[in-house]
């Protein structure tokens, strides 16, 4: 088990040197930040035996106000074959906040991506039906970015037909 | 303003809207289905109603104060949240917790568990017709909640499980509580069994209703008894053991066919193996150091005050009743002995200048608890599955982002597909399967 867990991380590496940008351990925990335009195909390679990287288990994204980069997509997939958390993560310019949809490799993507598409306003390459999940048509704003204000008002919206 | 499937159902089929309040859906959810007579054809879910802004909310508040907010999560299992949210910060700030308290928790956590199952199952029955199940489960969960309330101070919102270790000490008699509680918890048991396992009513509406394959289960991201339900063993707490499951002896139960009664039969087995747990667990707890009484004898607080002034108080303090358990004596086996991520004992901060300090250095702002910079993921094995915390710190009291892996988030984004070609009457129990929890899925 333990030699798979490491077999996954090397054979990245090996396989997308340029794409990956840094591979490190914090709290246990390990993660994987690769370039944005690699995700389909790290993620298609994960899935494969013997990672089987098989489940998405969650799907987020970090609002880091202030950078070039401001938004930080994290990924954490499960492989239960190897009992094998792994987290991978992506910056987005905030100029140009554009990420591939996972939706073809995960259903759960689907509504996870509305999700972020809802709180933090990141657009979704080929999504089926990328709109809000939480909020409701006529939200202004993205509510979990940190320029939006703890207590911000919203504007009245007409009743539903 | 009209919604996808309002776009896009055909002319000659009817479209009818459930919820978001409507009383066979015990939570706010809405259900838009394209119908063919009573066939389902398509149909849209849409959630939100419960949304609170848990995340925004939690990225203002310091570390200690955001954990009553986790109680509202799932709030039939409060402290699995508690415990989720407290062993997160826990992994980041790298502390032990004394045994124990790890064993209080256990113990909690699986009472929490039978109360969570106890309700989905209750509702699942009352919505099929069953009413008798449901006031059955209903008395179980009473006798469960006693348990909790009498060592946590309340029913459902219990912030119990602190950081480093839990609130309070259990009760004086709760052994004899306990074992009530899991005496009448197997009657309830029993009887459910005897009245729906070969109930043709309840199988006709869950046998062979909903079924969901071990891959497309997989593929939702589903945990917990769903993804059970369907053959496939992942239990968090076999998987990944924390607190002390690996030293206890229990069995993950699995379903075959990942319908709607193998999600009921899955989670009555459950219920079964979490009291085997809470046994074991009573049993193997180590003994507290000093007996369980209530101490209420003693100086109060205000004269202790005034005489500490003079000299060192060496009386004992009268503690008001509701910090009943966490008397000084007792921390050494409830909480950890790093004193900068625990609330100081009411005895120090009241008589001396080191607990005034340890006090305030805990609660004002930018000190108390700082974990490190950087980014954890933790889960515990919920109610519903896999519950997880992600938490990025950025040095300060506040996190900076905190994200929580509902489980019952990726359960419902299944439903869509899973009523797809069956009758419209099969919504109920297939979505009272699930145990769609708002606060949790909205958060």
């Amino acid at each position: 088990m333990e030699m798979e867990k490491k077999k996954a991380l090397d054979d990245l590496r090996k396989r997308f040197s340029g794409k990956i940008k840094e591979t490190f351990l914090k709290f246990g925990d390990e993660i994987v930040i690769i370039e944005r335009d690699s995700l389909l195909d790290v993620v298609k390679f994960l899935m494969k035996e013997p990672y089987s990287f098989t489940m998405l288990l969650d799907l987020t994204c970090v609002d880091h106000i202030g950078q070039e980069n401001r938004f930080q997509m994290v990924y954490h997939l499960f492989s239960l074959s190897n009992n094998h958390r792994l987290r991978i993560k992506l910056s987005l310019p905030e100029k140009d906040p554009v990420v591939d949809s996972l939706t073809s490799f995960f259903k759960n993507a689907n509504w996870l991506e509305r999700e972020v598409y809802d709180m933090f306003g990141i657009q979704f390459n080929r999504h089926p039906d990328l709109r809000r999940l939480f909020m409701y048509e006529g939200f202004e704003g993205y509510p979990l970015r940190k320029d939006y204000p703890l207590r911000k008002r919203q504007p009245r919206i007409r009743l539903r037909k | 303003m009209s919604t996808k499937i309002q776009k896009e159902a055909r002319r000659e089929s009817m479209l009818l809207n459930m919820g978001p309040s409507h009383p066979a859906m015990h939570g706010t959810i809405r259900v838009m289905v394209e119908l063919d007579s009573e066939r389902i054809l398509n149909s849209e879910v849409e959630v939100g109603y419960l949304h609170r802004g848990f995340e925004k909310t939690c990225e203002h508040r310091t570390y200690f104060n955001l954990l009553p907010y986790t109680d509202r999560l799932n709030y039939v299992s409060p402290l699995i949240n508690n415990l989720g949210y407290v062993m997160t910060i826990e992994k980041m700030l790298g502390i032990d917790v004394p045994e124990r308290a790890q064993y209080i928790r256990v113990i909690m956590s699986e009472l929490s568990r039978i109360s969570d199952h106890l309700t989905c199952l209750a509702a699942m029955a009352m919505e099929c017709g069953a009413f008798t199940v449901f006031l059955y489960k209903i008395k179980a969960r009473e006798f469960i909640w006693d348990v909790i309330e009498r060592t946590t101070g309340a029913r459902m919102t219990t912030s119990y499980i602190r950081i480093g270790g839990v609130r309070a000490e259990l009760h004086p008699d709760w052994r004899d509580d306990l074992k009530k509680a899991i005496v009448e918890t197997r009657k309830v048991l029993k009887d459910v069994h005897g009245l729906l396992d070969k109930n043709k009513i309840f199988l006709n509406r869950t046998r062979d209703i909903a079924v969901v394959s071990a891959q497309t289960a997989i593929n939702y991201g589903w945990t917990g008894p769903c993804l059970r339900s369907t053959g496939v063993y992942y239990d968090v707490r076999k998987a990944h053991p924390y607190l002390v499951y690996d030293k206890i002896d229990f069995e993950v139960p699995l379903g075959e066919r990942g319908d709607n009664f193998d999600r009921y039969m899955v989670r009555m087995k459950e219920m079964e193996q979490s009291l085997r747990i809470i046994e074991q667990a009573m049993e193997m707890i180590p003994e507290p150091s000093s007996p369980l009484q209530l101490m209420a004898e003693g100086m109060k607080p205000a004269e202790a005050i005034k005489a500490s002034r003079a000299q060192k108080v060496e009386e004992r303090i009268m503690l008001s009743p509701n910090l009943e358990g966490s008397e000084k004596e007792r921390y050494k086996d409830i909480s950890t002995a790093e004193k900068k991520y625990t609330v100081p004992p009411k005895e120090d901060t009241y008589t001396n200048i080191e607990g005034l300090i340890n006090h305030f250095k805990f609660f004002m702002e930018k000190h108390g608890i700082r974990p490190p910079k950087g980014e954890v993921y933790f889960s515990v094995e919920g109610g519903n599955g896999e519950l997880g915390f992600y938490i990025v710190s950025d040095g300060t009291d506040r996190p900076y982002r905190l994200h929580l892996r509902a489980p019952c988030f990726h359960l419902v984004s299944a439903m869509e597909e899973m009523i797809q070609g069956h009758y419209l009457a099969d919504i109920i129990p297939t979505f009272g399967s699930l145990n769609m929890i708002g606060g949790e899925l909205d958060r």
